[in-house]
């Protein structure tokens, strides 16, 4: 009692108490407010933060690669406020400031994934334990897509896939820390087939000739069976390894098939080459079933279209972008690319750039770099004003539903970059799917691996 | 079905040139010197870099700027023009379309210098030293071949047109009497196959029909007693190394429409090749023809729909099953001579 007495009072006793419990138990929670920032891979904390970039700079898909960069490098300018802000004035909506992204600088590192994926693996790998990279973005192969974006959901970093066409990038291999802006090949097929109905006719004889890798096997896929939904039959389907060079022994098979439409599932030098070569061969010259022999191209970029020059006239195939479209999302980009390089973007580039400046926004929107914050703000993010109308990165499997183009081998281009002309665009309900019918799981955010 | 194998016929041949003609000089360098020249394939890619300078000579631009017309960026619009066109007009324009047979000119000199300067500078000194030792040596020279054309040229392909004239296809069917386009062959690949026949029958033709090609055959068989005879048999074999290179470089040139040429292309023919020469026999000239042309022709049959639907992935095995069993049943190679490479 004496004790007591002495100012240890039963008042005193409880206060001690409840400072005791709140002391041990809420305040760590109050300091530990945003805790979480430190907990994650490469959270940044000095004055800049860092992208990686995973370009094929050298194999089947190099000019795409090169094109990537310097869609990258323009986007980091902007982001960081230099040059014109390109397509930072017409995003919609926006949460960039042009100073980098939440005050932060941002810089680089780049890696040659050389067209394959173990080596696209590795360079990211190097790129996030190494140089610290917040973010992995680039590719022009959905092999390489898959692998990095399986990579990236292993070490806790977010990946903005470039050019990745294949269905399975955002269907059965989909993973919660990827993302992809490019279309697919299930959307190309529901594009191209009515326009190819229209133009060749219901009764036709394909053959397909396909890139052996995930890419040409769902594109070959999609594009058989909206064919085949047209009434087309499939003659055959014949493999080709990804980087072959000499198309003759697969062509020459063609000739005497029965085939009266020939589609090349194949891209970047693949489809230079086999495109070129089968028009060596006579195809687009010859009279098959009583009908004009036609040639199609699933896949097709201005790059390409430049490669095979004269081949690609008249030729159908889907694009994601086009640098001749005339919204201001477009005219600002093409502006901003043709100023800065002397050429107009690719569609490879514009991918790019585009998933740079996503990224940028939708940790600005979050307020934080934390991986699920940042994934959060990306889910079901509705957006205009990028070149291709309105746009949302669906959160059932981070795949962006936006329009898609039919495009077409200009027959007389008014200059060596006039060699696509954008024939048809289909609305974005057009080419909308349920993402169910991939399969795949996009696996959670939480807890965020650790990278090191 | 009579076209199908017919066109996978020529479709080999076409092939079997191209392989034929760098196992020829392959062959013939070992066939000479005793070399197993692994830097062979490097100087089908030199001679296919040759054709790629001709050409960006030929199609240096001027560029004009009109500010009267703005490119889809809003920058004046830049007018280039090649300059060989502006100073020959319409000549110009000729000598640009034929860049690719043109550059024959230039590299046969260009070759011929390089086989020389290659043998006498490094090869010369490892004709004493085991097989295992040339190898490295010459592989290591194809790489460091490649290193310089990837730092000088890039890492990518270069693709270069062939003759507007020569694009497009034949048609051997109607050529026949057959029914019009069921036959038909892309141009160049015939104009290849032809090109190949005439190489290698010049070669043939200047071993067996000249004084000094008659030298050579003779050095090939005894090497010795032609030296005791007073001939300088070695500044021959100097010679035929750059006859070697020579028909390696304008194979790489005449193969550019067909393949846009990159720092590796010359590795990617020498396995082949090699395989070709082994096949062949070691050293025999007939040899490296005949399995280059069989080799060819196996590999496309086995690319064949029909072939591929009993054994899938044949196309990309057949040359080196067909290698594995020749050796087997003959283990010298097809026109093998005893004692060649088996000391």
């Amino acid at each position: 009692m004496t004790i007591l007495k002495r100012g240890l009072s039963r008042r005193r006793v409880l206060q001690t108490g409840m400072a005791g419990i709140i002391g041990s138990g809420v305040a760590p929670l109050v300091f530990t407010k945003g805790a979480w920032a430190q907990e994650f891979c490469n959270n940044p904390t000095g004055d800049t933060v860092v992208f990686g970039l995973n370009l094929p700079l050298t194999g089947t898909y190099a000019e795409e690669g090169a094109d990537e960069q310097k869609a990258y490098e323009l986007a980091i300018a902007h982001l960081n406020g230099e040059g014109d802000g390109g397509l930072l004035n017409v995003l919609q909506p926006s949460a960039l400031k042009g100073n980098g992204i939440l005050g932060k600088k941002v810089t680089y590192v780049s890696s040659d994934s050389q067209t394959k994926s173990d080596v696209a693996r590795a360079g990211a790998t190097r790129m996030i334990e190494r140089d610290g990279a917040i973010m992995i973005t680039g590719g022009s192969s959905s092999g390489e897509a898959i692998a990095v974006q399986g990579l990236c959901q292993e070490m806790g970093v977010i990946f903005m896939a470039g050019l990745t066409h294949s269905n399975d990038t955002t269907g059965k291999d989909k993973r919660r820390y990827g993302f992809r802006h490019f279309f697919n090949a299930y959307q190309s097929g529901i594009g191209l087939a009515p326009v190819l109905g229209d133009a060749y006719g219901k009764d036709r004889r394909a053959y397909h000739l396909t890139a052996d890798y995930t890419w040409g096997w769902t594109q070959e896929e999609s594009i058989k069976n909206a064919t085949e939904g047209l009434g087309w039959e499939t003659v055959a389907a014949v493999r080709t390894p990804l980087g072959a060079t000499d198309y003759s022994q697969y062509l020459t098979p063609i000739l005497n098939s029965g085939a009266d439409v020939l589609i090349l599932n194949h891209y970047g030098l693949d489809m230079v080459n086999s495109l070129t070569q089968a028009v060596q061969f006579g195809m687009r010259d010859r009279q098959a079933n009583g009908k004009d022999f036609q040639i199609v191209t699933p896949l097709i970029s201005e790059l390409m279209a430049k490669g095979a020059g004269e081949s690609v006239k008249g030729i159908f195939g889907t694009s994601n972008w086009h640098w001749n479209l005339q919204d201001p999302g477009s005219i600002a980009f093409t502006k901003s690319f043709g100023a800065k390089y002397g050429s107009p973007p690719s569609q490879a580039a514009h991918t790019a750039y585009v998933q740079a400046l996503l990224y940028a926004d939708a940790v600005e929107r979050a307020g934080t770099f934390y991986p699920p914050e940042v994934i959060k703000a990306l889910e079901g993010f509705e957006f205009d004003g990028m070149g291709n109308g309105p746009t949302v990165y669906r959160a059932d499997d981070h795949q962006c539903i936006k329009s898609v183009l039919v495009v077409q081998g200009n027959e007389s281009p008014t200059s060596e970059f006039d060699v696509l002309n954008v024939f048809q665009e289909i609305d974005r309900d057009t080419v909308a799917y349920d993402p169910a019918i991939f399969g795949g799981e996009l696996g959670e955010a939480e807890p965020v691996p650790m990278c090191a | 079905m009579f076209e199908v194998i017919f066109l996978q016929f020529l479709n080999g041949l076409d092939k079997g040139a191209a392989y034929a003609l760098i196992a020829l000089g392959l062959t013939l360098v070992f066939g000479t010197l005793g070399v197993v020249n692994f830097a062979h394939g490097a100087l089908f890619m030199l001679g296919a870099f040759c054709a790629v300078t001709v050409r960006m000579f030929l199609t240096m631009e001027t560029v004009t700027v009109d500010p009267e017309k703005l490119s889809p960026w809003g920058s004046p619009l830049e007018i280039r023009e090649p300059l060989v066109q502006a100073w020959f007009g319409d000549f110009g324009a000729v000598l640009v379309n034929y860049s690719v047979p043109l550059s024959i000119i230039i590299t046969i000199p260009i070759m011929l210098v390089v086989g020389i300067a290659l043998e006498r500078g490094i090869i010369k000194h490892f004709y004493k030293r085991s097989h295992a030792e040339q190898i490295l040596v010459t592989f290591g020279l194809a790489i460091v071949a490649q290193e310089v054309i990837k730092s000088v040229y890039g890492p990518n392909p270069i693709p270069q047109p062939m003759p507007t004239d020569l694009r497009g296809a034949a048609d051997i069917g109607a050529f026949l009497g057959m029914q019009a386009n069921i036959i038909t062959y892309p141009i160049w690949r015939l104009v290849y196959f032809v090109f190949a026949a005439v190489v290698i029958g010049g070669v043939f033709a200047f071993l067996q029909f000249t004084t000094f090609g008659m030298v050579v055959r003779a050095g090939m068989a005894d090497r010795e007693t032609v030296g005791l005879l007073g001939i300088n048999i070695d500044r021959r074999f100097t010679i035929m190394f750059g006859l070697a290179a020579v028909v390696a470089g304008m194979a790489g040139v005449m193969y550019t429409p067909l393949l846009p040429p990159n720092y590796h292309l010359g590795m990617d023919f020498l396995v082949l090749s090699f395989v070709v020469v082994v096949v062949g026999g070691m050293g025999s000239l007939p040899g490296a023809v005949a399995a280059g042309f069989l080799l060819g022709i196996l590999q496309s049959s086995a690319s064949m729909n029909q072939v591929k639907a009993v054994f899938p992935g044949i196309d990309q095995i057949i040359i080196y099953l067909v290698a594995v069993i020749i050796l087997l049943v003959r283990p010298r190679g097809l026109f093998g001579r005893r004692g060649v490479m088996e000391a």
